[in-house]
């Protein structure tokens, strides 16, 4: 009897201790192969896409899905891995303070509230400070080495993480850097090396073009130009030989000890929501505030129009439809500029004084109505239709009354878009070309290299026109709706990081016959919702 | 013959418990030892849960057992496509009974009981990949019931009386898969309801055609727990009127199924019985749990259940000892309610194997304890809930949540059997 109370003593610890077992539980070892690959020590380079930058700011729900945070966890299935360490900021506001003063240029991050009416619209979150103070260096090595506005050859400069760098006119310092370099003077691609990888992902060259193409091509496209990168403007187009140069020299250093590693490569500007929303003829004559207007634009516009004329220019004649939307009047700094010949042929006709003659000569020596191959950025969505007060001063400075300056002042509409609202077909060809000429060096490396490659390009292609379905749905890039893009209209959401992360998985069990497990996207996040807005 | 007895006890003790659904069979540590048989046994005090027709045989004047259990019962659930997966840390859950009979002649006994037959502890880690059916369950509902069985003849008696049910409910889900506040905290709902009561009754009949056959027969009322005005609280929404949460009162209604009970137990060879129940469950009248909220701009919540009848068969055998010691071993095989498709990780039970043993040991002529386990076996299961549902309108789309199942529960208990 006895011995019978010993048994059903061990039998009752043995099952209290003992959790149900299945028959092939996945945290065993050898349940998902990881191939050729070692992902012990996974270290990923590049920019704000990898740093889980999203709605305009780095914040710490968006590092928490960045797409490398988002690998790690998924690498942790397949083997015991080390931590994945990030550079964490401080809130999930998303400012930067330096020396506790907040860092122009880098606020709080954007949040969708809904007005009144029940329109939902990006706004800056204003119901937290931003505690993230970028002279308060963080210890220790960090797996994720994505730098928010790193270009190419960003990666190689020494002193990109040096507070006093900050200081410079122009910056030769990125704040993101400053917070989280082992040195003020070592590089990123360093800092990285010296953690010894033993796998990585290096997405990088999106800035190269990305300040062009949202600057409107205010910028210069430095192909071809031979000037130094240090003497670069921050909106310029890398010069593609020197893209290549510095992203060879990254792989090549990269490459040499790991076990493996993916390349992604540049999209199509065209294909992100900061330049696909807002259509080049928002003018609706069912607006109130612009239909009744219509008839006197168009009287106000014959004169001008009959100049163009007589200029031999009619493509460049400005008319507002009353049945149909408009396009918006766009200043297009490709085409030669009539201003002399205007003033000269108003002056002539007699149709106006020659103070107005010479100011429509002003104003219109550049201007057409856009068409469907100009691409609007989302920032021009907010002023369409409002009066430029800087104009507007301008104007009244010139000598005419407020409300004559006040009508020649609406954006898009008698005062021109100006540059850095507007991508040109000439512009976008420039970005274009540029991509295609770093995807090319990309792809080369990777077969030099013998890594993986995720065309990045074709999939944001993909999102932008068919989406991608999920469980719950198709996610696309349609701007707030479609899942992927957050507010910024340029970054992801989880979600789209999460797609990101997806293909990269892809590519790695391709390329090293691993068997990591893709995530599910229905289980992230896509845009925040707030009204703590001002 | 004694030690190999003995050793088919201890093994079967490592080989039983919770019945489908939120059926916590424990309701006695004599029969639960028994594979839960008792609808046809005369034994002590369970008789008034088991069946209260057989009261009225126990011999002494005043009968009494009381007793609890410790149920430990884990689940671990992974996805192997999406390499997820999550281990529950559910509170060790106590069930209890309290059983008291009275012989006021020979013909008639009285009694009162109370009882702890309905019930769920489930615990999974806070934001688990099926967060957005559960992160929480606590569900407790305790039976009161007074009781009178009657000797109709020699051999047929009836027992049975009404029941008084108070109950308690505490549920936390996370509202969706993805939605969350400023801080990236899961927006979630806790609703909570306690001091729920309701009312039902049981009948049983013995048939004890010779001395050492009985046959039994005994129902318990379905009883639905209405909750009213409960309170829903709502965590971590967003500042935004498109997540109008806040929060309000409920209502809501969990039944607590109705269940039939047959058997029969044969006495032989002087020390030995046996004992056969079935029973039956009326699962199917739990078709939705539906939330009602108070506050008309948040959409009330409906979650499909659709559980069908099941069927538990129960096999118990127990051997006279010695004036001391009788011992006892069992086994049942219970049939899950829940349908394919439907298996949700908030009650994740499929079919189970029960192996139970324990024995009595008689202090002296009065007293005795009562000692008893369970190990359930479930078979793993690759299941899944079908019928969560994200986008409004035309564009809701189901997203279904699985993966592999396993679940083990082991309940060791002890009681007291009293005779005066």
């Amino acid at each position: 009897m006895r011995n019978c109370f010993k048994y059903i003593a061990v039998l009752t610890l043995g099952m209290v201790a003992c959790e149900p077992e299945l028959e092939n539980p996945i945290d065993e070892q050898d349940y998902y192969g990881t191939g050729e690959a070692d992902f012990s020590n996974y270290v990923a380079l590049g920019n704000s896409l990898t740093a889980g930058y999203a709605d305009g700011a780095l914040y710490l729900s968006g590092q928490r899905n960045s797409y490398p945070n988002i690998l790690a966890q998924q690498f942790a299935v397949v083997q015991d891995i080390n931590e994945f360490r990030q550079p964490l900021v401080n809130d999930n506001a998303g400012g930067l303070l330096a020396i506790g003063e907040p860092i122009p240029g880098f606020g709080n991050r954007l949040v969708l509230a809904f007005d009144e009416e029940g329109e939902p619209s990006p706004q800056v979150y204003t119901g937290a400070r931003a505690t993230t103070e970028v002279s308060n260096v963080l210890e220790g090595s960090f797996n994720n080495m994505g730098v928010p506005g790193a270009k190419s050859f960003h990666l190689l400069n020494a002193g990109y993480g040096s507070l006093t760098g900050l200081a410079n006119m122009p910056a030769t310092a990125n704040p993101y850097f400053v917070r989280f370099a082992s040195s003020p003077q070592a590089t990123v691609l360093e800092d990285a090396l010296a953690q010894d990888p033993s796998f990585f992902t290096l997405w990088i060259g999106n800035n190269d073009v990305l300040g062009y193409a949202t600057s409107g091509g205010t910028g210069v496209n430095q192909t071809g130009s031979g000037v130094s990168p240090a003497a670069y403007g921050m909106n310029d187009i890398t010069d593609p030989m020197v893209f290549t140069g510095a992203y060879i020299q990254m792989v090549e250093a990269l490459a040499g000890n790991v076990s493996g590693g993916v390349l992604l490569n540049i999209p199509d500007v065209t294909t992100v929501p900061y330049f696909t929303t807002v259509p080049y003829a928002p003018l609706s004559p069912e607006d109130p505030d612009f239909g009744p207007q219509i008839p006197t634009l168009n009287t106000t516009f014959s004169g001008l129009n009959q100049a163009f004329q007589f200029l031999q220019v009619p493509e460049r004649m400005i008319n507002f439809s009353e049945t149909a939307a408009s396009p918006v009047m766009i200043k297009d700094e490709s085409l030669p500029d009539l201003s002399q010949q205007i003033t000269k042929v108003l002056t002539e006709s007699g149709a106006v004084d020659a103070a107005t003659a010479a100011l429509y000569g002003l104003q219109f020596g550049q201007v057409r109505q856009a068409t469907a191959e100009d691409l609007l950025v989302l920032t021009s969505s907010g002023i369409i239709g409002n009066v430029n007060q800087q104009r507007l001063q301008e104007l009244m400075n010139f000598g005419l009354d407020q409300e004559t300056a006040a009508r020649l002042s609406v954006n898009g509409v008698t005062y021109p878009l100006q540059d850095q609202y507007v991508l040109i077909p000439e512009e976008q060809q420039e970005v274009e070309a540029a991509t295609a000429a770093y995807n090319e060096a990309i792809a080369n490396a990777a077969s030099q290299f013998d890594l993986g490659l995720v065309d990045v390009n074709a999939l944001l292609t993909q999102l932008a026109n068919d989406g991608i379905p999920f469980d719950a749905g198709i996610i696309n890039a349609d701007f707030v709706t479609g899942g992927a893009f957050s507010l910024d209209g340029i970054h992801l959401t989880p979600r789209g990081y999460a797609v990101i992360a997806n293909n990269i998985i892809e590519e790695i069990n391709a390329t090293y016959s691993s068997e990591v497990p893709k995530v599910n996207p229905g289980n992230y996040a896509t845009v925040t919702l707030s009204q703590d807005v001002e | 013959m004694k030690k190999i007895f003995l050793l088919a006890l201890c093994v079967l003790a490592s080989a039983a418990i919770h019945a489908g659904g939120y059926r916590v069979s424990l309701q006695g540590q004599r029969s639960l030892a028994m594979g839960h048989t008792g609808v046809a046994l005369v034994n002590n005090a369970e008789l008034a849960f088991f069946n209260p027709a057989g009261l009225v045989y126990l011999e002494n004047k005043i009968n009494v057992a009381v007793g609890a259990s410790a149920v430990f019962s884990e689940v671990t659930w992974q996805n192997e496509e999406f390499g997820q997966m999550a281990n529950t840390d559910s509170p060790v859950g106590t069930p209890f009974y309290a059983y008291f009979s009275y012989k006021a002649n020979d013909w008639l006994t009285l009694g009162l009981s109370a009882y702890t037959p309905y019930g769920s502890a489930v615990e999974w880690p806070e934001d688990w990949a099926g967060s957005h059916l559960i992160n929480n369950i606590d569900l407790q509902a305790i039976y009161i019931q007074p009781l009178a069985s009657v000797k109709i003849s020699e051999k047929i008696s009836i027992g049975g009386g009404p029941i008084f049910v108070t109950g308690s409910v505490n549920f936390n889900r996370n509202l969706t898969r993805t939605l969350s506040n400023i801080e990236g905290d899961r927006a979630n709902i806790t609703v909570d309801a306690s001091g729920v009561n309701a009312w039902g009754w049981s009948l049983g009949g013995m048939y004890s055609p010779t001395e050492n056959i009985r046959f039994g027969i005994n129902y318990r009322s379905e009883v639905i727990l209405e909750a009213e005005s409960g309170e829903a609280n709502f965590e971590n929404i967003p500042n935004s009127p498109q997540t109008p949460f806040e929060d309000t009162q409920f209502d809501a209604a969990l039944p607590m199924p109705a269940e039939l009970t047959v058997g029969a137990s044969y006495h032989f060879l002087d020390k030995w019985t046996i004992a056969f129940d079935y029973n039956h469950s009326y699962w199917g009248v739990y078709e939705s749990l539906d939330i009602d909220f108070a506050n008309p701009n948040i959409p009330d919540s409906y979650n499909r259940r659709e559980y069908k009848d099941a069927s538990i068969y129960r096999f118990g055998l127990q051997y006279y000892m010695d004036k001391t010691f009788t011992l006892r071993a069992g086994y049942y095989f219970d049939e899950s309610p829940v349908q394919s498709g439907y298996f949700a990780p908030e009650t994740p039970r499929n079919d189970s194997n029960n192996f139970t043993g324990g024995l009595s040991i008689n202090i002296n002529d009065r007293f005795a304890i009562d000692a008893s386990f369970l190990y359930s076996r479930f078979k793993e299961v690759e299941e899944s809930y079908d019928f969560y549902a994200e986008g409004e309108g035309e564009n809701s789309v189901a997203v279904p949540f699985g993966g592999t199942y396993k679940s083990s529960a082991f309940v060791p208990g002890l009681g007291l059997t009293i005779k005066i």
